[in-house]
């Protein structure tokens, strides 16, 4: 049935491969024009390695995937070159015979577990489905082997949870069951795309973990589509880096991650904010940001944006070529340069971010004992529960300082953003604003996740930025025209930009509209709540420098709400680590990065991956999924999942959030334990 | 750095591309052509509809297209300027069914709650209130006059547009851009005004122009019952008269009865197909 389990075969490298792309290029024609997704690209898969296929949005590397599954719908989409599986061409196949490969030869996961499932059938079915089509096995076999597979894909209980159907599992849970579908006929392939940007950081620790198990398990080979660098280091053996179709860079992960031969790459790794690296100094940009490549490539893909292009990138198409080390390929023809100039982005040194002092530094907003708590209602409109999804949060932002919120989905730091500008109002609990009277949305001002939901598309950049300052009421039109104008300039966008729509702008591009709107009414605190989750990495930067900039010329104070924990990193001086609505550690960035104490906050930073393949992988460190926040844990909130837990107190008593240190606060019972029954710090209470 | 440079706007097609996009354009062909049919109507008209110019039951001949009515008024002539009646109530109703039911579909959609719920309850009552005999009882009580004929259709016809504008404005509501602006401190009424009506606009329009094609239709049926406004006569109280001098059993229907019933036809028909086309149109977006 399988492989004889847990022994890691070493990686046949002069093996054939098992699948090899030959000149492929496919091209969409749409009504309005073409779409080269992928220009003419050679890789090759050997059996049994894992081959990450890197890239940002529009790079091709879906298409690609979806283009060897035979999934891609033929028109509009063109396919050209070839598709080799073990010798035979994919692309010359019947429907009928592809069917066949597909799901047996090669398995498929997905980004959204949810809509890859479907949600009126029980998982076990859907798991046998598959192997009754392909093997013609009954149902009760079929059943059986489903169970066999949710069991190794780690589901508890998998006997009685095969016959669920698809919502009662949790989102790591189902995406372990789209993975257990995928390998159901032991396929010698699988493609996992962005199998784990749609989870929580520890749960995709535990997905990669069990994906690499599995392929070792089974010498199956895995092509590995993500835009994560860091999680690509986890597991890949061997990266190739796409855009614009092309393939930029590709060799073995050490030697991709460490010996970068491509301009690209090496913007993309110095642009990522890392678990480890240094944030005195300001983050690579790449100008500009990925476009759509509307007519047949002349030149290097990436040159647009590239330090390096001169007249000889622009002339022909570059192919991959060789490199001083043995297996690994650019297509830059300047890769030799590179190799002997190391670094050409930005010079680490000129870019010193200045350290804020504290003395200047005041307290801006005081939140105390904040409780946010929705009522879950029967259609009677009888209350049926609550959600508590802030329940009992106290924090201080300080002016000119960034307050940094982590957490994992449903911990509620959204709705404490939210709360905090007044679009939820607080079920207890006091939010205190300083210096200002009663219009608290002068001082407080928000950033969105997402910058294409947050405009109105209809109207223009100019009505989009001016609006906080019609809404308050403040200055005539032609000072609000001179100062659109003026936020424009600030955020890096020429001023034409005001007459035109929204829609006309790149991603990154909207987030410096939001971030001029956020300006606009001269606020002293600006809520963002995942502000640069929704864009390319490479745009990231862009956006988290300028944030910074302008929090150091404006004196602004952030709340910064992300579940990145390296770009919180980069970005906070303060940093507040919540969990089922509940602040459980709080201390100044450096010491919770360098000494967590919370096992919450120990087990978060253990999963973040980091973007370097010679650091050694560790187990993922937390088992499970978030509970309810409707029903939760009594005792410690994470005593469920905690690896210390004690039980007999950690399940039955909460622990208050105390000052263990200097501005170092941490709710734990086995941290500062010495003094385990002071009364819990609830300042709300006076209020 | 350098300002990033935008890609240009691509240019919208103007050109019809679809049978619904074929069917609306027939639609505002129709509706065109009797819109011109209204505005010049007393150029159009050989005669003063409302002037004794020939014997009374006349048929068709060359000096009177279709014929003369009981009184002796040019048949031709009342067809023509019953446009200007039949649509201007058809217009104005769908007008004012809109104000009352955008007024209630936004109101509704925006505090879905208590308010909401029950407006949309009497939105209910109103959608299955027996239309033909209540519009009768209306148009009784109040009077027989233009302003009134508008005003009963518009009061009954308006529950469907505020079921659609509901749902759009649910939708809308917690989009973040609504959010966004709540969190810049805006109020209600603000939202309502630059974000949320805006974009029911278009929704609106669609329901708009199905509304003139419902109202063509009510005012026609109200005006043949004779609850029309006696000074001006409209394609249905052309009708009215045509039923009780008895030319729905002779021969004059061909010149009295036909030729109003094919312009209601025509005028409600070509609204409809303009509001499928606009309908089809926008609903994906939706």
């Amino acid at each position: 049935m399988t492989s004889p389990a847990s022994i890691r075969s070493p990686l046949a490298l002069d093996a054939p491969p098992l699948l090899a792309l030959e000149g492929l290029s496919i091209r969409f024609d749409m009504r309005d024009g073409q779409v080269h997704a992928v220009s003419d690209i050679d890789l090759s898969v050997k059996p049994g390695e894992v081959f990450a296929l890197v890239g940002e949005s529009g790079s091709g590397k879906s298409v690609t995937a979806l283009s060897i599954m035979g999934l891609l719908p033929t028109p509009p989409a063109i396919v050209s070159g070839s598709i080799r599986f073990e010798g035979q061409d994919l692309t010359t196949l019947r429907n009928r015979a592809m069917s066949k490969i597909r799901g047996k030869e090669i398995g498929m996961v997905f980004q959204d577990p949810m809509s890859s499932l479907n949600p009126v059938h029980t998982v076990g079915k859907q798991i046998g489905e598959s192997l009754r089509l392909h093997f013609g096995m009954n149902r009760r076999d079929a059943h059986g082997r489903a169970i066999e597979l949710l069991d190794r894909v780690g589901i508890p209980d998998a006997a009685s949870r095969a016959s669920d159907h698809p919502h009662e599992f949790s989102g790591g849970m189902r995406q372990r069951a789209v993975i257990a579908m995928a390998l159901a006929c032991d396929p010698k392939l699988l493609i996992a795309d962005e199998p784990t940007t749609a989870l929580d950081v520890t749960v995709q620790s535990q997905i990669v973990q069990l994906i690499r198990d599995l392929q070792q398990e089974r010498h199956m080979a895995v092509i590995w589509i993500t835009h994560d660098l860091g999680v690509v280091a986890e597991i890949a053996d061997r990266v190739a880096v796409m855009y614009g179709g092309r393939v930029m860079e590709q060799g073995s992960a050490s030697d991709v991650y460490a010996a970068t031969r491509h301009p690209y790459t090496s913007g993309l790794l110095r642009a990522i904010p890392g678990i480890d690296r240094s944030t005195a100094t300001k983050l690579a940009e790449i100008p500009g940001t990925p476009t759509t490549i509307f007519a047949p490539l002349t030149a290097c893909a990436f040159h647009h944006r590239c330090p390096m292009t001169e007249p000889g990138c622009t002339s022909s198409v570059p192919e991959l070529m060789a490199t001083d080390r043995p297996g690994h390929e650019s297509s830059c023809i300047h890769h030799e340069e590179l190799a002997a100039a190391g670094n050409i982005w930005l010079d680490d040194a000129s870019t010193i971010q200045p350290d804020r002092s504290r003395s200047d530094d005041r307290v801006i907003v005081t939140v105390e004992d904040l409780k946010v708590h929705f009522p879950i209602r029967r259609r009677s409109g009888r209350a049926r529960g609550t959600v508590r999804a802030v329940d009992g949060v106290n924090l201080e932002i300080h002016t000119g300082r960034t307050l940094g919120v982590v957490g994992e989905s449903g911990c509620g730091k959204t709705t404490l953003g939210r709360t905090l500008v007044g679009l939820i109002e607080p079920t207890a609990g006091s939010i205190r604003v300083d210096g200002s009277d009663d219009d608290t949305h002068r001082t407080i001002q928000m950033i969105f996740q997402d910058p294409f939901s947050s405009m109105n598309p209809g109207m223009r950049v100019r009505d989009v930025i001016e609006e906080p300052l019609r809404i308050l009421s403040m200055g005539s039109s032609g000072e609000r025209e001179s100062r659109v104008a003026e936020l424009l300039e600030m955020v890096g966008l020429p001023t034409d930009a005001a007459e035109r729509y929204p829609h006309e702008f790149s991603g990154g591009q909207r987030q410096r509209i939001a971030i001029a709107r956020a300006l606009a009414a001269d606020p002293q605190v600006i809520v963002c709540d995942e502000p640069v989750s929704a864009l390319d990495v490479s745009v990231q930067a862009q956006i988290v420098n300028l944030l910074r900039d302008i929090q150091d010329t404006h004196g602004l104070a952030f709340l910064f709400i992300a579940h990145d924990l390296a770009v919180v990193r980069h970005i906070s001086d303060e940093v507040a680590v919540m969990y089922l609505g509940q602040i459980v550690e709080r201390s100044s960035r450096d010491d919770l990065y360098r000494e967590p104490l919370h096992p919450y906050t120990k087990a978060l930073l253990a999963a973040v991956p980091v973007p370097d393949p010679s650091v050694s992988h560790s187990a993922a460190p937390l088992r499970g999924d978030l509970p309810s926040p409707s029903n939760p844990p009594s005792g410690c909130r994470f005593h469920t999942r905690c690896p210390v837990a004690v039980p007999g107190m950690c399940d039955t008593q909460p622990p208050p959030l105390l000052e263990v240190s200097s501005e170092r606060w941490v709710a734990c019972h086995l941290v500062g334990s010495d003094q385990p029954h002071k009364r819990p710090q609830t300042g709300g209470e006076q209020s | 750095m350098t300002p990033p440079a935008i890609p240009a706007n691509r240019p919208r097609r103007l050109l019809p591309r679809s049978l619904a996009d074929r069917l609306g354009w027939f639609g505002a062909i129709i509706v065109g052509f009797l819109i011109l049919m209204a505005v010049f109507a007393p150029r159009l008209a050989p005669y003063d509809p409302s002037e004794r110019v020939a014997r009374p039951f006349l048929p068709p001949s060359s000096e009177h297209l279709l014929g003369t009515n009981d009184v002796g008024q040019d048949l031709l002539s009342e067809l023509i300027f019953g446009a200007r009646v039949s649509l201007t109530v058809g217009i104005v109703a769908a007008v004012v069914a809109m104000l009352i039911g955008t007024t209630v579909g936004v109101i509704a959609g925006y505090y879905p709650k208590r308010l909401g719920s029950v407006l949309m309850r009497f939105v209910d009552v109103v959608l299955i209130l027996p239309f033909l005999p209540l519009l009768i009882v209306l148009a009784a009580y109040l009077g027989r006059s233009l302003t009134n004929t508008i005003i009963v259709i518009g009061v009954l016809i308006w529950a469907a547009p505020a079921r659609i504008i509901r749902s759009q404005v649910l939708s809308l509501r917690s989009r973040e851009y609504v959010l966004a602006s709540r969190s810049m401190g805006a109020k209600d009424r603000w939202v309502i005004l630059r974000h949320i009506l805006p974009r029911t606009g278009l929704l609106a329009t669609g329901s708009f122009v199905r509304a003139i094609s419902g109202a063509i239709l009510l005012e026609a049926a109200l005006s043949f019952l004779g609850l029309g406004d006696p000074i001006q006569k409209s394609w249905g109280s052309i009708l009215f008269w045509a039923q009780s001098r008895g030319a729905f059993l002779t021969p004059a229907w061909k010149w009295w009865v036909l030729p109003p019933g094919l312009a209601i036809m025509a005028a409600s028909l070509g609204f409809a197909l303009i509001a499928f086309a606009v309908e089809e149109r926008i609903n994906p977006k939706l």
